[in-house]
């Protein structure tokens, strides 16, 4: 007599297979894709249930939900992958409300004809940022779009979280003389990416500093609950995080240059395609502001966290209608840090 | 970074301020051109102003070589991008320049048209061994400096014999412009006479200077009567140069003086002007954005090379596009007005959506002026 057959007949080829159309089909290649390698990888108890969402505890306190997609090319750079950065980016997102950031949703748009060995490495390094993170992956979807018509992967990610009573934190909340926190250096995600992109052959040492923030938010929550304002200088760098808030809270901004941390191969690698760093991505920064009297507190916790060792105080707050965001530079002079203007486009000479 | 911060050393800077606040004599006017972007980039972005007595006033000069593009040729590289097959490659700068009616390079990419930025000539080159399917054409712009990587392409090109690649040549020249500018500045000539626009000495290009030298310039004392100091791209070099033209003036002394010794020497770079030459010419005549029709004032490639000439490779009307009619970029290009006279600077004209070219690349004196330095006129 035949043994009963396995709900697979075979396992997935994680080492030569691609993505295929029926990966996304709803039959029982999905489920084998997201049994075999999703669920493999992110497994808890709320995804075992297979249902179509996750039920999850009620809780006290403000909720907090932010959603946030990653298109990024090259998918696997140095510090990281588009895996890590999508776990860490809607965990930063929901910190910066100064939430304990709780639940995960991940949804995956994936091209037909996708490794799977790469898809694995995504998903695992996925699953290795929600553990550390302490934030589980609760729910997801998959879609297969046909070749050509994605670009490898693209990950959308949710988040719930919990703001902690009595923490108020908003970018329309900063006042004239509150100080400005950088958490570390400027510009390692950006110029990572950048540096391997297939036109620039460069060898670099930088690395990605994409990390989870919410540890290092909790940390200056704990000691400097009166902090105003938080953001993750991401796209647009730190730059346009500073305009925006000047712009939400109707305030200008005073930086000194010689302040604002920038590692040495970051600034030469941005020297030398006529970039500036004040307007290249971070993906493990925060940007604090808060009252002054709260600064050095603020900044001796940054600095005693792991991902907070280079924090600075980088300027201040100021009244000004017209809400520029002003720099003293390193040469005694004074400019402007203005909104960046589409893209970073590199100068001809 | 060692060989630049020494270059942007802030207690250097205010030795050197310190001089010149005390060497500006009363009764004397220093209005002083920067010829090149890159110099009135560095202006900007380091705040020298602010370092520099009221008396010492710098005018922003023509060398952006996104700016003086006419929009007319601009237009017909995004014709030429829009043809099939066609991959046009450009430096990232031109991308969102407008040409005719606004449109730009960027705008043609997202119709479906195969534009490709690229950071050197040679990654074009590259696109084009790799794609021997596809007509790869370079967008060459630039003053010297530029050129003659486009020259080694080209003979790099003929020696592969690689035939889907060529150059739409664009190249200009900086003496003819420099030329054009002080005998629009001369007492008495000149569009405005009396738009306070008279010079009293050119700070000169630094990288320009290292492929041509400084002997090029000495028309600009002899001719002209002016001082001009050749000073590097850094904030010091910038200042430095101030400070020799300050002297210069002082004295009545009208000389060519190159600040900048670590990089350009009397002659220049005797190769990079040899392959010039061997594969350029002089073009009777060009246009110019915001100084018109120059002659002897930009290169073609030569005959002989003609197949890797985008220009006799496709055929290319020449287009007529004027500029937008509320648009000062000639002016402020002449060094006429200043960005902030135009009357749609800041406000219909925003790098966002640029109407004239100063107002796209870094180097364009509106751009600078919007982006690091409009917060004094808020001031003011």
């Amino acid at each position: 007599m035949n043994p009963i057959p396995q709900r697979f007949a075979h396992h997935l080829d994680l080492k030569h297979g691609c993505v295929e159309l029926t990966h996304g089909g709803g039959g029982r290649a999905m489920a084998q894709l997201i049994e075999e390698l999703f669920l493999a990888a992110f497994d808890n108890d709320w995804l075992r249930t297979q249902d179509d969402g996750a039920r999850l505890p009620g809780c006290d306190g403000r909720l907090v939900m932010a959603t946030d997609s990653h298109v990024v090319s090259p998918l696997f750079f140095p510090g990281g992958d588009i895996g890590c950065l999508s776990v860490h980016g809607t965990i930063n997102d929901v910190a910066m409300t100064g939430a304990k950031p709780l639940y995960l949703a991940a949804t995956f748009i994936l091209e037909e004809g996708f490794p799977l060995a790469d898809l694995k490495r995504i998903v695992d390094s996925m699953a290795q940022a929600s553990r550390q993170a302490g934030v589980p992956i609760v729910t997801g979807d998959t879609k297969v779009v046909e070749r050509g018509k994605g670009d490898g992967v693209f990950i959308t990610t949710t988040g719930i979280g919990v703001i902690p009573p009595g923490v108020e934190i908003s970018a329309s909340r900063a006042k004239p003389g509150d100080a400005i926190l950088i958490s570390g250096a400027l510009g390692d995600h950006g110029m990572a990416v950048l540096s391997q992109r297939e036109n620039l052959s460069f060898e670099s040492p930088i690395m990605s500093d994409t990390a989870a923030l919410h540890g290092l938010v909790a940390a200056l929550i704990q000691v400097a609950p009166g902090i105003h304002c938080l953001r993750d200088p991401t796209r647009g760098g730190l730059g346009s995080a500073l305009n925006e808030i000047a712009q939400q809270s109707g305030v200008g901004m005073r930086l000194r240059e010689a302040a604002i941390p920038v590692h040495e191969p970051v600034r030469a690698l941005c020297e030398f395609l006529g970039l500036d760093p004040l307007y290249v991505a971070n993906e493990g920064k925060l940007l604090a502001i808060g009252p002054a009297k709260l600064a050095e507190t603020a900044l001796a916790a940054l600095r005693n966290h792991p991902l907070g060792r280079e924090a600075a105080i980088i300027g201040e707050v100021v009244a000004d209608d017209h809400g520029f965001v002003e720099m003293e530079t390193t040469f005694g002079g004074r400019r402007l840090v203005d909104w960046l203007s589409g893209e970073q486009l590199p100068r001809i000479c | 970074m060692k060989y630049i911060d020494e270059f942007r050393d802030g207690q250097v800077a205010q030795g050197l301020a310190a001089r010149i606040r005390q060497e500006v004599e009363p009764g004397r006017a220093y209005a002083l051109m920067e010829f090149c972007g890159g110099h009135t980039h560095a202006i900007c972005r380091y705040g020298i102003e602010d370092l520099l007595p009221d008396k010492v006033r710098l005018i922003h000069g023509p060398g952006c070589p996104v700016c003086v593009l006419p929009s007319g040729r601009l237009q017909s590289a995004i014709d030429l991008a829009e043809r099939d097959r066609v991959i046009l490659c450009s430096y990232g700068d031109l991308l969102r320049v407008p040409g005719a009616q606004g449109d730009t390079l960027l705008k043609a990419k997202a119709r479906g048209a195969e534009v490709r930025m690229v950071y050197s000539i040679s990654d074009a080159l590259d696109i084009a061994r790799a794609q021997p399917g596809r007509q790869v054409v370079f967008f060459a712009i630039g003053f010297e400096t530029t050129t003659p990587p486009t020259a080694v392409v080209i003979l790099q090109a003929r020696r592969e014999g690689l035939h889907n690649f060529s150059v739409y040549c664009n190249h200009v020249l900086t003496p003819p412009a420099l030329r054009a500018i002080l005998a629009d500045h001369r007492p008495g000539s000149g569009a405005d006479p009396k738009a306070n626009s008279l010079l009293n000495g050119c700070i000169g290009p630094a990288h320009v200077s290292t492929i041509i030298g400084s002997e090029p310039y000495q028309f600009v004392a002899a001719d002209y009567r002016q001082p001009l100091v050749i000073a590097g791209f850094e904030p010091l070099d910038v200042l430095q140069a101030i400070l020799l033209l300050i002297r210069q003036i002082n004295t009545g002394a009208a000389k060519v003086e190159n600040e900048y010794t670590r990089a350009v020497t009397p002659e220049g770079n005797r190769k990079a002007q040899r392959l010039m030459a061997e594969v350029f010419e002089l073009r009777p005549r060009f246009e110019w954005r915001g100084l018109g029709e120059l002659p002897d004032s930009a290169l073609a490639i030569r005959p002989e090379f003609a197949e890797w000439d985008a220009e006799r490779r496709f055929t290319m009307p020449p287009i007529q596009a004027a500029d937008h009619k509320a648009c000062a970029c000639a002016e402020v290009l002449r060094g006429i007005k200043r960005p902030q006279d135009c009357k749609v600077f800041g406000a219909a004209c925003t790098p966002d959506h640029p109407l004239g070219s100063c107002m796209v690349s870094a180097e364009g004196a509106c751009a600078a002026h919007y982006h690091y330095g409009r917060f004094r006129q808020a001031a003011a």
